[in-house]
């Protein structure tokens, strides 16, 4: 190694220096090389874990929290689901099919690691405009790695979304998210117990794929040079990982295993650490147990090698052979590589040879964590969007609106994803604003209970404002789930920024994680677990601030959840607004179009307000009183107003002033829905709804403005060309 | 009555396809590895992506113990159903005629369809009507149905074309519009779209249950009177 390798691995000098004082001796290289990865950014939190902690993580459906492989809520009749989001992003930016597929790889073992079978996967993608080949590049291999991974392995791919900005050109944000289920004595830790049981890993083999991803590829800004990281991409393989799950599933069942615990980031250290420490043991590690790919793998890529589709179990002595059992059966590898000890460190022998020998505590504990220093920024740091708005008619406007890539039908992606596999999925992706899963496909009778599930996180919103545009990230996510009906038990997150070192974005985190934390203290929801992605930057500056949330509900009867199509000739259609929401042009796609400057600051919110009307709108849906249920998000009224329409094939007639100013059309602000439903159902909702109009014929027509059904839909597919 | 639905390495579709057999008879799982289908009466040959599917799909799996015993059912004028992967699995071991190729988009492709019956006389559509368009969800990457002119001529003669995409309808390029066919006995019948997820309004459709059903109510009667029902309807 050269002379400060402890830099080339990513560490300061000041973290060296306590690595030797915990040590008590100068590391080996392979002491060196696991200490950088458990204390980089990706493993360690060190520059964020201070500001999590000002998130709510208590509620009464939690069953399971931060800390593990998946946080779990509790969805009743002793069900639970345990889920995830976590990013993928730099790995993708550099091979975005596989750095895609693995990112659906990894959250799906985190969530069967815990004891949950997966039911459902979501995505939420950045990418820069359209008009880039690299972003019609990154998109289109991103995509075919989710489908890819996902529709093999068996796991319904549900929803998702994906946003095209300039600022994502090159630092595409690809962050998947798993759902799954299992009854409640079930769910497993991933902390080791019980000295002299035996640490078995099940899977792939180890090869050198992904040697030291954890600090070269996820902790550091993207560079020029990125093709030379290729390598340290992995490699997906989901036949492999599609046994690995049922066997683990089925030892489960069994009850034979211990502890469970899947291999991620900076593999073996990380997982065997990780499990070390939360059951306060220790554990031996002979690494010349562990199948390799290629014979000469040294020791210490053996111990950071992020090989997929790898799980490390605990089992006791006496119940090794059931586990043998198991995964010959499904024909996956199991290798005993070490033992549970009582000295708290982690020692990896390779034969008889000590190579390495750390504490424990000093791997995941001992990291040293950073306050940020944030500065607000005086003026706005992203260049305005440039302008295609052609003109200020609004009939010309709703068509462009419906048109732009971040408004346009997702029906291009998603059909590339099985989302029906498991034959839970009761509301399809574009049918509703959240999709719906029932929880017993084997119940064949009415009223089958499920659970609602979306994920959110607008960029330029947050962009424009990080604490106003995180509240209503968490608000819409809370209004999606609203419109089928579907009462919020948990969210999980995926803190996606930049470099938290600079302090306009250390600014954003924080004021960010503060709308959070306080939009969900009103909502009363927690969060279960989550994932930070830091140094999304290059040479063109750091990407939107982009905290994507993903919230899981529970619904009483799926099949009262309403679409957000228009549905029945003469139903009432109605705005239903909180008191005193807002609209405003200011950081609305309208305002992307026209080129406009992003603002700083965006007009505040009444969180209160809007969690009345959340609660007004989803008692409605769920008690079976409404037709259609739509949050108007972006592109404002009109934009909502066109979708319900397209995706119901049927128009709607709205009376309108005749103003037809912009602003109230295409203005955008938190707490309002289009809903439809029969007169006297639309006139239970009070006062917070107001008539607006009928729904029928085949144009939508508000005030002297009139469209097309067909022509709005032909609008609608604008996103088809980016596959063709 | 009761159904066998086959689990290789890789299926997806097997207890989406069990609970669609279950609403109407008795099913149980068959390992792949095991040689004995323990008397159930049909088999139902599942989708997913059988041993990775990384090779030619279907390749792999047609080779496992239990296809041996499928086949030999299927000599013996038992019914096999192969959907989706089970179809290219059926093609593969040379029990239904053709094969399945990329789709012409070359994309996997999840959607609902239209599924004309053609052949409302078949042991797997009698309870539908002749003509019927079925709504069911095709998701596939390899679901180009292609088979030479002179077989498909043979097929046609035959009345081996069960099921075609309504019109407009054909997610995949698939000649003729042919969506599912079935041996010259008319015992083995392989479909790309996916019946299993169109058995209950809840979760989109329920035109997927004819197939099912249709399959335990022929294998009923034939187990009341001995003789097999579609044979009997057949010579009427």
């Amino acid at each position: 190694m050269k002379a400060s390798p402890h830099r080339e691995l990513g560490l300061t000098d000041a973290e060296y220096e306590l690595i030797l004082q915990k040590l008590g001796c100068d590391p080996n290289g392979l002491e060196l090389a696991v200490f950088s990865l458990m204390w980089s950014e990706h493993c360690a939190y060190k520059h964020s874990k201070k500001l999590l902690g000002r998130l709510p993580t208590e509620g009464r459906h939690l069953l399971m929290g931060p800390g593990e492989n998946a946080g779990a809520v509790d969805v009743g009749d002793g069900m639970a689901i345990a889920f995830k989001v976590e990013s993928h992003n730099h790995p993708s930016a550099v091979e975005p099919f596989q750095g895609a597929a693995t990112g659906v790889g990894g959250i799906l073992r985190d969530v069967f690691a815990v004891g949950a079978r997966p039911i459902a996967v979501l995505d939420s993608l950045r990418f820069g405009e359209l008009d880039s080949p690299r972003s019609l590049y990154l998109l289109d291999g991103a995509v075919s790695g989710i489908g890819h991974y996902g529709n093999s392995i068996g796991v319904p791919t549900v929803g998702g979304e994906v946003y095209f900005e300039a600022a994502y050109e090159q630092n595409c944000l690809v962050n998947a998210m798993c759902l799954g289920i299992a009854r409640h004595e079930r769910l497993i830790s991933s902390a080791a117990a019980g000295v002299g049981n035996l640490l078995v890993l099940m899977g792939a083999r180890t090869g050198r794929d992904g040697i030291g991803g954890a600090s070269v590829l996820a902790s550091a800004e993207l560079d020029a040079e990125d093709e030379s990281k290729r390598p340290t991409v992995q490699i997906g393989d989901p036949f492999e990982e599609k046994r690995v799950m049922e066997a683990c599933l089925e030892l489960l069942d069994r009850g034979t295993l211990a502890s469970l615990q899947d291999l991620g980031a900076a593999g073996l250290s990380s997982s065997s650490s990780e499990m070390a420490s939360k059951g306060e043991v220790g554990l031996d590690i002979d690494v010349s147990a562990v199948p390799v790919r290629e014979d000469d793998m040294e020791p210490f890529e053996i111990m950071i090698s992020e090989s997929q589709e790898r799980m490390l179990a605990v089992v006791e002595p006496d119940r090794l052979a059931e586990l043998e059992e198991v995964c010959e059966r499904w024909e996956v590898r199991s290798s005993v590589i070490g033992s549970v000890t009582d000295t708290r460190r982690l020692r990896v022998l390779d034969g008889a040879e000590l190579v390495g020998d750390m504490p424990v505590a000093a791997l995941v504990d001992d990291c040293p964590l950073y306050d940020l220093e944030p500065g607000a920024p005086e003026a706005q740091i992203y260049p305005a969007p440039e302008a295609v708005l052609e003109s200020e008619d609004p009939a010309w406007i709703l068509p462009a609106l419906l048109g732009s890539p971040n408004l346009a039908s997702r029906r291009p992606l998603f059909e590339q994803y099985d989302s029906l596999v498991q034959s839970r999925t009761v509301r399809r992706p574009e049918q509703a604003d959240a999709a719906v899963l029932q929880l017993y496909p084997e119940s064949t009778g009415p009223g089958s209970p499920g659970i609602a599930v979306a994920i959110d996180g607008n960029g330029r919103r947050v962009a424009c404002d990080p604490y106003t545009g995180t509240v209503e990230a968490v608000l819409e996510c809370a209004a999606n789930l609203a419109c089928v009906g579907a009462e919020p038990l948990g969210l999980t997150n995926c803190l996606n920024f930049g470099n938290p070192e600079k302090p306009h974005v250390a600014w954003q985190l924080e004021r960010s994680v503060a709308g959070m934390a306080d939009a969900l203290t009103e909502l009363g929801v927690p969060v279960v677990g989550g994932n930070v992605s830091l140094y999304n930057e290059s040479g063109g500056g750091p990407i939107y601030p982009t905290p994507v949330v993903g919230m899981v509900g529970a619904v009483p009867d799926t099949a009262l959840a309403p679409g957000y199509g228009f549905a029945r000739e003469g139903d009432a259609v109605a705005l239903v607004a909180a008191r005193g929401a807002q609209v405003s042009a200011r950081g609305s796609e309208l305002a992307k179009l026209a080129g406009e400057e992003l603002p700083l600051g965006l007009n505040p919110i009444d969180v209160g307000g809007v969690r009345e009307v959340i609660e007004l709108v989803r008692a409605a849906a769920r008690s079976g009183a409404l037709s259609s249920a739509h949050d108007v998000a972006e592109g404002g009224l009109a934009v909502a107003l066109a979708e319900c329409t397209v995706a119901g094939g049927i128009g709607a007639v709205v009376e309108w002033d005749g103003d037809e100013d912009p602003v109230q059309l295409f203005g955008e602000g938190a707490g309002r829905f289009v809903v439809s439903g029969g007169a006297q159902a639309i006139e239970a909702l009070g006062p917070l709804a107001t008539r607006i109009g009928t729904v029928g014929g085949a144009a939508l027509s508000v005030g002297p403005l009139s469209w097309e059904v067909a022509q709005l839909r032909a609008a609608s597919e604008g996103l088809a060309a980016a596959f063709a | 009555m009761k159904f066998g639905v086959v689990r290789f390495p890789g299926s997806c579709d097997e207890t989406d396809a069990l609970l669609a057999c279950r609403r109407y008879a008795d099913a149980e799982i068959l390992w792949h590895g095991d040689r004995d289908l323990h008397g159930v009466d049909a088999v139902v040959v599942p989708g997913g992506f059988s041993y990775g599917d990384y090779l030619r799909v279907g390749a792999i799996a047609r080779f496992s113990p239990v296809m041996e015993a499928v086949g030999e059912l299927a000599a013996s004028g038992g019914h096999v159903l192969g959907i989706c992967n089970g179809f290219q699995v059926l093609c593969e071991a040379g029990l239904l005629p053709g094969a399945l190729l990329p789709n012409a988009g070359r994309r996997f492709l999840c959607r609902q369809v239209g599924v004309e019956v053609v052949r409302a006389d078949s042991p797997f559509t009698r309870v539908a009507a002749p003509g019927q368009i079925l709504s069911i969800p095709v998701k596939h990457t390899t679901g180009r149905y292609y088979a030479p002119g002179e077989v498909l001529e043979s097929m046609n003669a035959h009345g081996q074309i069960i099921l075609r995409y309504a019109e407009g309808h054909n997610p995949n390029g698939s000649v003729g519009d042919v969506a599912g066919v079935s041996n010259q006995a008319g015992n083995v019948m392989g479909l790309m779209p996916h019946p299993e997820h169109a058995v209950d309004a809840l979760t989109g459709s329920e035109d997927g249950g004819v197939i099912f059903e249709s399959l335990a109510r022929v294998v009923d009667a034939a187990d009341e009177t001995g003789i097999r029902a579609d044979l009997v309807d057949d010579a009427a």
